[in-house]
């Protein structure tokens, strides 16, 4: 049984349709990519799964239940963890503050977890108790994964997670987050549209064009950059 | 000395009072972006709830003092679930609308409105004024048909301190305190506890807030109720010294209106600054010129200039000192 299943998912801002017929699965474990240019619909499909923006018509289902209607706070508290497009730390409260509201979720939760990000990004144990928005865009991204990851999320949704971040940073995230789907096993289903950041992230990844899934890569394709970039070119 | 004395008493007291009165109005609308027009009447709330627990059951006056927040608080958290956020209509509406909409002819059910029945009014400034302009109408004129035109009053306690000639009510000087203690209160609430966390984190982004699995709905209702109990809370401190009629939440309200709009969005810094300024004003006025009426009338023409100078309010300019300072670097 797949941990994220979206079929015929269908949803529009106003009257502009945005996704039409979207079907995707992403098994446990995995970390699956959804690949395309700006404007196809990428983020909008992530807020569908966050629950921030509720379809038209078709169903969401997460570890097999039907989770179309519920709110996007009940589905976090069910084990999504998001990690917005642009970050969205919360910027005027600190580090350790914002590490504390993704704990807000699994109350009573494990010190444990709090201790092991700051291992994945010590440069945030540095910065405790800055405020969020003093820190860079790396870090602020780090401290987004962060905040995510202390709530014990069995899925991780990551919304662009290289736009606007110097390359060596881009480079380092990526291997951060194929360290913690090896180390805590979270199921991990990002969008991008950088080429380099989908090859080294993905297991498999889906296409998206104008609102609707084209292609689904594995293995040999994924590995065929001019496929990769077909998808991605201007 | 007696005149130094006075003034440093009434600057005291407009402190006081402007704080007391800003506190409530000051959270509800930093947080939740609602301006609430009622406060002055969840004021009256207060008082009257304070003085009746102390006439009426004869309770002693402090503990009848935080009756007056509780119910205070408790009918806040009533009048948001109703009119701010409509959860309350809504919820009913749902309910009602299938069977009724299944009774009626085709053509007339078409024109039912749908669900939700209303939008909360949350960051919506101007419609959370009419609406709570109309909220304070009913509350008033409900008041006096309840309890007539004035209910009695209770005593002013702690009698008076005096200085040669110079003498002075020793409540007020506890008011004085109070106020600063509640200032130190809202501080904590936010600085400190989970729940003030996760309210600054619903302000600046209530739907990541949401993905991380807060409950934002919770969090605004029990906004609305903590500023509410302030306000009650302030109601019950005045009640032994303002006129107990069903209008006095009049003159708390332009106090505290002016007192938020000159502090800008920043609810404690900016009250104890707007409030220091202020206060300053309004006792040097009304003591050279000995009356209150060129002190409140200097209180406002402060106010004014403040916000031509200032749109963004005091922390609104210090914000801004701020950054520019950030991006010098």
């Amino acid at each position: 049984m797949a941990l994220l299943d979206l079929s015929g998912v269908t949803a529009a801002y106003d009257r502009t349709p945005v996704l039409r017929d979207v079907d995707l699965s992403v098994d446990q474990g995995e970390i699956v990519g959804v690949m395309g240019k700006n404007g196809v619909g990428k983020s909008t499909l992530l807020k569908t799964v966050v629950g921030l923006l509720a379809p038209r018509s078709g169903t969401v289902s997460y570890h097999g239940e039907d989770v179309t209607d519920l709110a996007a706070d009940e589905r976090a508290r069910r084990g999504i963890g998001y990690i917005p497009q642009g970050r969205d730390v919360f910027p005027k409260l600190t580090v350790e503050q914002n590490v504390r509201m993704g704990e807000t979720i699994n109350e009573g939760c494990d010190e444990y977890l709090h201790d092991t990000v700051y291992e994945y990004f010590p440069v945030l144990a540095e910065r405790a108790d800055q405020s969020a928005g003093t820190l860079s865009g790396g870090e602020q991204q780090m401290l987004a994964i962060a905040r995510a990851l202390v709530a014990n999320p069995d899925l991780l949704l990551l919304d662009e997670p290289s736009e606007g971040i110097q390359p060596s940073i881009v480079d380092q995230i990526s291997e951060d987050m194929r360290a913690i789907n090896d180390d805590l096993g979270t199921t991990i289903l990002f969008v991008e549209q950088n080429l380099g950041v989908i090859r080294s992230m993905a297991d498999r990844c889906y296409a998206m064009e104008r609102g609707e899934v084209v292609d689904e890569l594995a293995g040999e394709a994924l590995a065929d950059e001019g496929t990769i970039a077909g998808y991605l070119a201007v | 000395m007696v005149n130094g004395l006075n003034l440093a008493f009434q600057f005291l007291d407009s402190f006081a009072f402007i704080v007391l009165a800003a506190a409530g109005l000051a959270i509800i609308f930093g947080i939740m972006g609602v301006i609430n027009l009622a406060h002055g009447e969840f004021i009256l709330v207060g008082a009257y709830a304070t003085t009746l627990a102390v006439t009426g059951l004869s309770v002693p006056l402090p503990v009848a003092m935080l009756v007056g927040a509780v119910v205070t608080a408790a009918f806040g958290l009533v009048v948001e679930r109703t009119v701010i956020s409509g959860a309350v209509p809504n919820r009913l509406w749902a309910r009602l609308e299938p069977p009724l909409s299944a009774t009626l002819p085709d053509q007339a059910a078409a024109l039912l409105p749908g669900t939700p029945l209303v939008e909360p009014l949350y960051d919506r400034l101007a419609d959370s004024m009419v609406a709570t302009f109309g909220l304070s109408l009913v509350m008033v004129q409900g008041a006096r048909i309840v309890f007539g035109n004035s209910i009695d009053q209770v005593a002013t306690p702690l009698g008076e301190l005096s200085y040669g000639a110079f003498s002075y009510s020793a409540y007020r000087v506890v008011l004085a305190g109070v106020s600063v203690a509640v200032l130190a209160l809202v501080y904590y609430v936010f600085a400190y506890t989970d729940y003030g966390m996760r309210a600054r984190a619903v302000i600046q982004d209530d739907r990541t807030a949401r993905a991380m699995g807060v409950d934002t709905e919770r969090t605004y209702a029990a906004t609305f109720a903590f500023g509410s109990g302030l306000a009650g809370f302030t109601g019950a401190l005045f009640a032994p010294l303002v006129s107990m009629q069903p209008t006095l939440g009049g003159q708390f309200l332009v106090e505290a209106f002016v007192a938020v709009v000159v502090g800008g969005a920043s609810v404690v810094v900016g009250t104890v600054l707007s409030a220091g300024v202020l206060g300053a004003v309004e006792a040097s006025v009304t003591n050279y010129f000995d009356s209150q009426t060129f002190g409140r009338i200097a209180l406002l023409l402060a106010a004014i200039l403040a916000l031509r100078f200032l749109p963004g309010g005091i922390t609104g300019y210090i914000e801004r000192l701020r950054t520019r300072r950030r991006e010098d670097r």
